[in-house]
């Protein structure tokens, strides 16, 4: 087994870590979303309308383009509500769960890759290049499964995973079966994982570590013209589940964490389900708080009236404005104000002290200025600063040259909290992969 | 703070679209975010951010100048009571006409900078940037004290203008913005750049200091001596007397206000280095790069150019070069960004300031163009850095198309 030390990067301690590994139940989720935006690269053309009954694990949209690709209802109910925004733009499809135990039964017979499709769990999976659902019917060159989550608060993916890690055996078989290559799995130090046919590799340092990009960079890096799938250890135990039982299951295991969490703790519930049943009682302050449905990295920013969003794992609650109208904040000398950078004097405490942290920018946007910062923060052999500069000025050969076809926005989230000049770059690089997209299609 | 946060909510308004001064509205945001850190939240992207921000970096840079402002301005009334005979006045008298002397220049600096940076992001509708903090300060620490006012307004203006402001404003310019200002003067003003009567302030300052020159005043830097020596180069101060590699450590040497004294410029260096604003790569590979070249020009000696008989420590202490390599090459806008285009870039100003400093007798003084023409190259360096790294990948991928073909 091989092990990759990363030294990049960096781990940012937050107050409002789990301490306990015990699982509450939510109740009876009120009601249930899917949320499209969610999917990325998937264009919905709905199959259900609102007031129809769909049970679990019927689709209730599939892709404009494939129309193989399903995305299922994670509960029986009746669909109460296509929300749309924008010119059209689907936002959410709420049910309303009926409390009905029914789910869709697969037939295993068929092709794997139909399954799998019809299934739902296609679209829990990412593709590179572009970091979006993957595209059937290119065969991928290898698989690459991250086992751990290294972001702030990140829930431990074994407690996720519960007994679904008997499944992970099948879950490698399977999709062994879907790659001309191998399936890679990413562990962290200490972690142990059961999975013969997979090509196990452990990974020691700070987050990004467990993003599967920096994994696929650092084991075998994707090349132009190359496909690789890409997803969690809970997506792949779940298809492992799928190809033994026929059945998905949509239940899921979320950890609560963050500031403004009374007691962070990991409970059961069911994928999108709704923020108030999931948060019931759990919050210390409503108003002032900013609820991300996920880590404060790569998370989305939710309201209480909303629902949990893929993948599904992970609620952070976090101050919004922890320190209003800051006077002279940056001429701060207190290790309060939080700094990776030794300009403040954050470093003198120890940078492992966990820490409140609101979203407040606390700086206006500016030109890049300092060298390196986002080199740092990114494990990969990848000019970071020069791959940015090339998006923004919309360089179509210098960013494939450069290796956006190695990168998805998330790799760019702790460079983006790092930088010193503020610029929005998980939203710069999804631009980037998504007007590359659409030129080379 | 509430008393000043309400007096700055009163007179918002006014400074919005449709105030009566709404054409001082990115001076108003200016203060507002001097004042108080804004309340705006991330809308995409990462919900956290870090403390740091352009402000905080740029005023490090300016806390990491203090050392040399305050010797230079010492060192500005110590040699001015030196050239009049007064050497046994107290420091702080000396320090107090240093003060005199400089502030003056420093209000222009600012002055003409800031200004021209507060109508630029007026026309442009966009936040005022800080990079001119550090621009500003470091505009009086290069320039020799006796150059009149009116001409470091115009080089200034025509600094941040045409070097920075027409590519776009900080973060955008090739040249540095402090060096460009300096070169505008040493090619358009020579003569009150150089020799005898541009770096030790004669004539009184406010009032204060002043007197009959004693006798024996000489005004030229130890470089400049050099430079126009015969034979083995000796060094004086002033008022003639010999002066050693110590004198230039501590700074009681005629120069620019910020670069005489090796020790102050040391302490700004190790808070750049802690704090990791600056570069340790450059400021390494300036200094051992300076001192390869210095060494081996001093392995062959030469009549024909003077200079060439300093000690390489020598050669490092006087003049501009420690300045350069601590302050001005470090510029992270300018200079190489790549890691390994660093010390390219670094030790080629060495290499290059001693190179101009030694063989060309027209500069005693060659840190300003080397530094100048290493950012231009800087682009290139990079260029060539970033270049291995795409051939590496290209390669990656042919491997794997020749492996499958």
């Amino acid at each position: 087994m091989a092990t990759v030390r990363l030294k990049k990067g960096f781990d940012i301690h937050l107050l409002g870590a789990i301490s306990d590994n015990a699982l509450a139940a939510t109740g009876q989720p009120q009601s249930v979303a899917v949320v499209p935006d969610d999917f990325h690269g998937i264009i919905p053309r709905m199959e259900k309308k609102e007031g129809e009954h769909v049970i679990a694990g019927e689709p209730l949209y599939h892709d404009k383009n494939y129309e193989a690709i399903k995305v299922v209802a994670p509960v029986s109910g009746t669909v109460k509500e296509v929300r749309r925004g924008e010119r059209r733009h689907i936002d959410a499809i709420v049910i309303i769960p009926d409390g009905g135990a029914d789910t869709v039964a697969h037939d295993l017979k068929r092709p794997a890759l139909d399954v799998l499709l019809d299934s739902g769990l296609w679209v829990m999976m990412r593709q590179r290049p572009y970091d979006v659902v993957p595209v059937p019917g290119v065969k991928p060159r290898d698989v690459f499964v991250t086992a751990f989550d290294s972001a702030p608060l990140a829930p431990d993916l074994d407690v996720v995973l519960g007994d679904k890690r008997q499944y992970i055996k099948k879950g490698v078989e399977v999709l062994n079966g879907l790659t001309s290559g191998k399936v890679y799995i990413g562990i962290r130090d200490g972690q142990s994982i059961d999975a013969p046919g997979a090509e196990v590799t452990t990974f020691v340092g700070p987050h990004p570590a467990s993003n599967a990009g920096v994994q696929a960079a650092n084991t075998k890096p994707v090349n132009k013209g190359e496909t690789v799938w890409t997803m969690d250890i809970v997506t792949l135990a779940r298809i492992g589940e799928l190809f033994t039982t026929g059945k998905v299951s949509h239940d899921t295991v979320t950890a609560i964490t963050g500031e403004m969490v009374q007691q962070p703790r990991y409970v059961t519930t069911v994928m999108g389900a709704d923020l108030e049943t999931v948060l019931k009682h759990e919050l210390t302050n409503v108003v002032q708080s900013r609820i991300i449905s996920g880590n404060v990295l790569t998370g989305m920013k939710v309201e209480a009236s909303q629902w949990l969003r893929a993948p599904y794992r992970h609620i952070t609650v976090i101050p919004e404005i922890n320190k209003p109208d800051e006077f002279m904040g940056w001429a701060a000398l207190s290790p309060n104000r939080f700094s990776i950078y030794r300009t403040f004097t954050t470093w003198l405490r120890g940078l492992k002290t966990p820490v409140s942290m609101d979203s407040r920018i606390k700086g206006g946007e500016r030109a890049i200025v300092r060298t390196g910062e986002y080199d740092a923060m990114l494990p990969m052999d990848i000019y970071g600063e020069f791959l940015i500069k090339a998006i923004i000025s919309g360089d179509i050969d210098k960013m494939e040259q450069l290796g956006i076809y190695e990168i998805a926005p998330e790799d760019f989230a702790l460079a983006e909290f790092a930088d010193t000049s503020k610029l929005e770059l998980q939203r710069i690089v999804r631009e980037g992969l998504d007007r590359l997209r659409a030129e080379m299609s | 703070m509430k008393a000043l946060r309400n007096f700055m909510n009163k007179i918002e308004p006014s400074f919005r679209p449709g105030g009566k001064l709404s054409k001082l509205e990115s001076v108003y945001d200016g203060m507002e975010t001097f004042l108080f850190t804004p309340n705006a939240t991330s809308h995409s992207g990462v919900h956290i951010h870090d403390g740091n921000d352009m402000k905080r970096t740029m005023i490090t840079v300016v806390v990491a100048l203090l050392p040399a402002l305050l010797f230079g301005m010492y060192n500005i009334g110590y040699q001015h009571y030196l050239a009049i005979g007064h050497a046994d006045t107290g420091w702080f008298t000396m320090f107090l006409y240093g003060l005199l002397a400089m502030l003056p220049v420093i209000v222009v600096s600012y002055g003409v900078g800031l200004g021209i940076e507060f109508i630029s992001a007026q026309i442009h509708h966009k936040e005022i940037q800080e990079g001119f903090l550090v621009t500003g300060i470091l505009i009086p620490l290069i320039v020799p004290i006796n150059t009149p006012l009116w001409m470091t307004a115009v080089a200034t203006a025509f600094a941040v203008i045409f070097a920075k402001e027409i590519f776009g404003g900080t973060g955008m310019n090739i040249f540095n913005v402090a060096l460009i200002t300096r070169a505008f003067l040493f090619f358009a003003y020579p003569s009150r750049m150089s020799g005898d009567e541009a770096f030790v302030k004669l004539d009184s300052a406010f009032g204060m200091g002043g007197g009959t020159v004693v006798d024996t005043f000489t005004g030229a830097t130890p470089l400049g001596q050099v430079a126009t020596s015969v034979g083995d180069p000796t060094m004086t101060n002033i008022v003639g007397e010999p002066i050693s590699c110590m004198d230039a450590l501590l700074g009681y040497i005629p120069g620019s206000p910020g670069e005489t004294s090796i020790i102050a410029i040391l302490i700004g260096a190790v808070i750049l280095l802690i704090t990791g604003v600056a570069s340790w790569r450059i400021m390494c590979s300036v200094f051992v790069g300076g001192l390869g070249m210095a060494a081996l020009v001093n392995a062959l000696p030469s009549a024909t150019y003077p200079a060439s008989m300093l000690d390489p420590m020598t050669q490092l202490c006087l003049g501009g070069f420690a300045f350069g390599a601590v302050f001005m090459a470090t510029d992270p806008v300018t200079g190489a960004r790549t890691t390994v285009g660093q010390y390219i870039y670094g030790l080629l100003i060495g290499v290059f300031a001693i190179l101009i400093r030694v063989y060309n007798s027209g500069y005693p003084e060659g840190m300003m163009l080397a530094i100048l023409l290493m950012n231009a190259f800087a682009p290139l360096i990079d260029h060539c850095v970033v270049s291995s790294n795409i051939k590496r990948r290209a390669r990656r991928a042919a491997i794997k198309e020749n492996k499958e073909g």
